[in-house]
C-alpha cells in the first residue's frame, strides 16, 4: 500500500506541450487530480489590431501538430464574418488536407505517444511484453519506424496541395490557393493507397473495411492481427477498459464540412439521442485559471493573464463548459456522435481502451472517407472564389481537430481584429476546475487511478492522461 | 553525441516537422550518425521524476551534455520572472533551466524562429514577453548574452524557420557530430549557411513570371506574388524551392507567398502578410543585392516585353496558354 501523499507529475512527456499534474494519493489510488498548463503564450492578444486575414498566418502557428485544424477554424471564422461560401472544390481540398492531418496525428499518437509505455520494464513479467518491446520501444521499435515513414509519405499530400506541413497558408475563406491538376489527383490517389497498405499491413493486419465494420465489443475482443491485435491483448490484460472512465458526455462540432456535408456529424451525446451543439451555451469560466475578468461566451471573451498568479488558481487554461457542464471531446466523441455502433458500445466503458480504440476506428473510417472525397474532386473546376477580406462582423469557425472540438470566434471592425477567442479541444478535456469547483474531464477521469507502491510517476496516470491525446500548446494559446 | 531537447514557448511544430525526415527516417538517420536523445519531450520514454533525476545529473556535471536543442521562444514575463513558462514538475522557469544548462553544453542549437529570434510568440504586443535564445528579434542578446559561446567557441546555432525543414535540423546535427561546423558555417544571424546562403526565390516555379513582372492579383493565380501579394522570396533566406518540403512542396509552389519565416521579426511585417506595401504604386521591398534604379529599369522593360503566354497565365489558376511548339522543318 502506498502512503497517502501528494505527487507532482512533470515534466509530462509524449504529450504535445507542457503539462503538470498534481495528485492527491490516498489508499493506493488517486483521490484528486489538478491539471496545470504551466505555459502562457497569448495568441488571442497577439491578434488584436491585426488585419483580419493575418489570422490565417498567425493562428496555425498556435499548434505544430494540429496546424491545419487551426487554419481551417480561422478560415471558417473569417468566411462566416465575411459571409463567404468557398468554392465547392476548394472546400473538398481543404477537407482533404484537414483529414490527412488528423490521420497523421492519430498515427503519431498511437505509435509515438501512447504505446511506448507498454515497453517499460514495469510490464516485463507480462506475456505480451516482448512483442511490445519489439514494436513500441521509444525511438527504436519497429512500429515507430514504420509509422513515421508512412506518416511522412502521407504528408506528401500536404506538401503537394499545401506547400508544407505544418503551417500552410493554402486554406483561405474562399477556397484553396492551389488548383490541383489531374496529375496531382492521380498522385494523391497513389499516396492514399500507400497509406492504406501501411494501415492494413502494420496497424490492422486486415482490410481497413474490416475495422470499420466492427460493431460489438465481442468482435473487438476477438481481433488478433496487427498492432490492433496487440493493443486488444494488452488492454485486456491491463484492464484498460475500466481505467480512466470519463463522465459520458461527448461533444463533436462535426468534421470536414464540404458540399456533401460533414463526414462525421456534429452533436452532443450523453446516453440518449444525439442533440445539436448549443454553441450559445458555451462559456469559459476563470475561477481556477490565472486569468482576470469574468466568465463569458467566446464571442464576448477576453484574455487578461493574471500576472500575480493567484493562489486560488493553478492553470493558464480556462475552463470551458457547455450549458454549465464539462464535456469530453476527441475521436471517440466524434465516432459516438456520428453513431458508429462500435463507438456506441465503447461509450459505455468510456475509459482508456475506448479512447484509443476510438482513434483506431477513426483511422479506418477516415481512410475510406478520404478515398471517396478525392474521387469527387474535379480538377476542371474552380478552387477559389473571389472574396474580399471582412471589414466588419463577427464569425465563428467550429471544426474537429484530431483531439476534438476546436472553435475560433472573431470580431472584425474596420478590417481589423478587435476580438479573437479560441477554445481548443484540450482546453475542454484538460480544463481546471470551474467556478463551482467541478473538476475538468481529465481531472475527473484520474480519480481512482491505481498508484503502485513506490511509484512517483504512476503508470496508470500516464495511460489515462495519454489516452486523451492532450495538445497543451493549443490549450495555452 | 547526446542531445537534450527542451521545448520552451512554441508550438512543437519543429519537432513535428523533424519527424517528416525521409530516406532514412529521423530515428535511423540520427542513430546512424551516433546521435541519440538523452531526452526529448515528444520522443523519449522517460517522464516525470525520471526526467527530473536526469536533469539533475546533467546539471551536476555527472552526465556530459553534447548538444542542447531548444525549440520555442523563451518567456521573460511576467515582469522578468519567466514564470509564464515553468518546466513542469520542477518549480523552475524554462529561462532558469536554459541559463543553467547552456554553459554545460558542447553546442547550443536554437530550433525554429521562436527559439532563434522570438518568432511568432513575440507577435503584436508580445504578451508573454518572449525572446530568442541568443537574439531578441534582430538584435543580438536574448535569454543568453550576446557574447555567449559554447564549449567549442560557437555562438548559439540558429536554425531559423517557421517551421524548420527537417533536413535543416538533421544536417546541422550531423555536421556537429562530424565536427564539420565552424563559425564560418554560420551567417550574420547565426543561421547555418548550407541553407541560408540560398534565397527562397532560387528555383521558385514562378520565376518565369518574375522575370517579366507578370503578377498574380489574388491568391490562387499562377503569376509572381511579389508585386501584389506580399511575397518576399527574393529577400528571404532558405533553400525551400531547391530542396522541397514534404516531398516536393513549398509555399510558393502551393500558391501563397513567402513570408520570410527564416528571418528575425517576420511575425510583424508592418502590413498584411499577403499584401505588398507600395509607395506610389511601386513595391517598397526590392530583391536582395539589387540596385534600385536597375531594378526599376529592368522591371519596366521586362513588363513591356511580357510574352502573351506569360501575361495570360499570370492571372489564371492553371495553365491557360501552353508554350508554343517549334514548327517542324519544312
Amino acid at each position: 500500500m502506498t502512503e497517502d501523499t501528494t505527487l507532482l507529475v512533470g515534466p509530462f512527456n509524449r504529450v504535445e506541450g507542457d503539462l503538470e499534474i498534481r495528485l492527491d494519493v490516498a489508499d493506493g489510488a488517486v483521490g484528486a487530480a489538478y491539471v496545470n498548463s504551466p505555459l502562457f503564450r497569448g495568441f488571442e492578444r497577439m491578434l488584436l489590431g491585426k488585419g483580419a486575414m493575418d489570422a490565417l498566418t498567425i493562428t496555425p502557428r498556435i499548434c505544430g501538430i494540429c496546424s491545419i485544424s487551426q487554419s481551417m477554424a480561422a478560415a471558417l471564422a473569417l468566411a462566416d464574418a465575411g459571409r463567404v461560401t468557398p468554392a465547392p472544390n476548394g472546400a473538398r481540398v481543404a477537407a482533404l488536407l484537414h483529414a490527412v492531418e488528423n490521420v497523421a496525428d492519430h498515427v503519431t499518437h498511437f505509435n509515438l505517444f501512447f504505446m511506448p509505455d507498454f515497453a517499460r520494464p514495469v510490464y516485463a513479467d507480462r506475456p505480451w511484453h516482448s512483442a511490445a518491446v519489439d514494436r513500441f520501444t521509444a525511438q527504436r521499435g519497429s512500429a515507430l519506424r514504420a509509422s513515421i515513414e508512412a506518416r511522412a509519405k502521407l504528408l506528401h499530400i500536404v506538401g503537394l496541395l499545401g506547400g508544407k506541413w505544418p503551417h500552410t497558408l493554402a486554406i483561405q475563406p474562399g477556397g484553396v490557393t492551389r488548383a490541383p491538376t489531374m496529375r496531382d489527383k492521380i498522385r494523391i490517389g497513389a499516396d492514399l493507397r500507400a497509406f492504406r497498405r501501411y494501415l492494413e499491413d502494420q496497424v490492422f493486419g486486415a482490410p481497413v473495411e474490416a475495422v470499420a465494420d466492427l460493431t460489438t465489443l465481442d468482435q473487438l475482443e476477438a481481433w488478433d492481427t496487427g498492432d490492433l491485435g496487440l493493443f486488444v491483448t494488452i488492454a485486456r490484460d491491463c484492464g484498460l477498459e475500466a481505467m480512466g472512465k470519463g463522465e459520458g458526455r461527448y461533444m463533436s462540432f462535426g468534421a470536414y464540412p464540404h458540399p456533401e456535408g460533414p463526414i462525421f456529424a456534429s452533436g452532443v451525446w450523453d446516453g440518449g439521442a444525439v442533440r445539436p451543439v448549443d454553441a450559445g451555451g458555451i462559456v469559459e469560466e476563470l475561477g481556477h485559471s490565472w486569468m482576470l475578468g469574468s466568465a463569458a461566451h467566446p464571442s464576448q471573451g477576453d484574455t487578461l493573464p493574471d500576472e500575480a498568479m493567484r493562489d486560488a488558481a493553478y492553470s493558464w487554461c480556462k475552463a470551458p463548459r457547455l450549458n454549465g457542464q464539462t464535456v469530453e471531446t476527441g475521436a471517440l466523441a466524434r465516432q459516438i456522435v456520428d453513431g458508429h455502433p462500435l463507438a456506441l458500445a465503447l461509450a459505455a466503458e468510456g475509459g482508456v481502451r475506448a479512447r484509443v480504440m476510438g482513434r483506431l476506428l477513426e483511422l479506418a473510417q477516415t481512410q475510406i472517407a478520404l478515398e471517396a472525397l478525392l474521387a469527387r474532386i474535379d480538377p476542371a473546376e474552380r478552387f477559389m472564389v473571389e472574396a474580399a477580406a471582412p471589414r466588419d462582423g463577427q464569425g465563428a469557425g467550429m471544426v474537429e481537430a484530431a483531439r476534438g472540438a476546436l472553435g475560433h470566434w472573431c470580431t472584425i471592425e474596420g478590417g481589423k481584429i478587435t476580438g479573437y477567442q479560441i477554445i481548443a479541444p484540450t482546453t475542454w478535456n484538460f480544463s481546471p476546475r470551474d467556478d463551482r469547483g467541478v473538476a475538468g474531464p481529465v481531472e475527473a477521469a484520474l480519480v481512482g487511478a491505481p498508484v503502485r507502491p513506490g511509484e512517483d510517476t504512476p503508470i496508470a496516470v500516464q495511460h489515462i492522461v495519454r489516452s486523451f491525446d492532450p495538445c497543451m500548446v493549443c490549450t495555452v494559446h | 553525441m547526446n542531445i537534450l531537447w527542451l521545448q520552451s514557448a512554441g508550438c512543437g511544430g519543429c519537432t513535428m516537422s523533424l519527424l517528416c525526415a525521409e530516406d532514412p527516417n529521423v530515428f535511423d538517420l540520427l542513430d546512424g550518425a551516433g546521435l541519440h536523445f538523452l531526452w526529448h519531450p515528444s520522443l523519449s520514454e522517460a517522464t516525470g521524476a525520471e526526467v527530473r533525476r536526469l536533469l539533475a545529473q546533467v546539471e551536476a556535471g555527472e552526465i556530459p551534455l553534447d548538444i542542447l536543442c531548444v525549440e520555442g521562444s523563451i518567456l521573460m514575463g511576467p515582469n522578468g520572472s519567466g514564470r509564464y513558462q515553468m518546466l513542469a514538475g520542477t518549480g523552475r522557469s524554462m529561462l532558469d533551466w536554459l541559463r543553467s544548462l547552456a554553459p554545460l553544453a558542447r553546442h547550443v542549437v536554437a530550433v525554429g524562429t521562436c527559439a532563434t529570434y522570438g518568432g511568432i510568440t513575440t507577435a503584436g504586443e508580445n504578451p508573454a514577453d518572449a525572446i530568442g535564445v541568443q537574439y531578441d528579434g534582430s538584435h543580438i542578446g536574448g535569454a543568453l548574452p550576446a557574447d555567449f559561446r559554447d564549449k567549442s567557441g560557437l555562438p548559439v546555432i540558429n536554425i531559423a524557420g517557421c517551421p524548420t525543414h527537417p533536413d535543416w535540423v538533421t544536417e546541422t546535427l550531423l555536421m556537429l557530430a562530424e565536427g564539420a561546423m565552424g563559425s564560418d558555417a554560420l551567417d550574420g544571424y547565426g543561421r547555418p549557411r548550407f541553407y541560408a546562403d540560398n534565397l527562397v526565390h532560387h528555383a521558385c516555379p514562378k520565376n518565369e513570371f518574375y522575370e517579366y513582372k507578370a503578377s498574380a492579383t489574388q491568391l490562387s493565380e499562377m503569376g509572381c506574388m511579389m508585386e501584389h501579394l506580399g511575397c518576399i522570396g527574393t529577400q528571404a533566406v532558405g533553400d525551400c524551392n531547391i530542396r522541397g518540403w514534404n516531398g516536393a512542396g513549398s509555399c510558393t509552389r502551393a500558391g501563397y507567398p513567402c513570408i520570410n519565416c527564416t528571418a528575425p521579426e517576420f511575425e510583424d511585417p508592418g502590413h498584411g502578410f499577403t499584401e505588398t506595401p507600395k509607395f506610389a504604386g511601386i513595391p517598397v521591398g526590392l530583391p536582395s543585392d539589387m540596385p534600385k534604379a536597375w531594378f526599376m529599369a529592368l522591371a519596366s522593360l521586362s513588363k513591356a516585353a511580357t510574352p502573351h503566354r506569360i501575361g495570360v497565365n499570370a492571372t489564371q489558376d492553371r495553365i491557360a496558354v501552353p508554350p508554343s511548339l517549334k514548327k517542324p522543318k519544312p
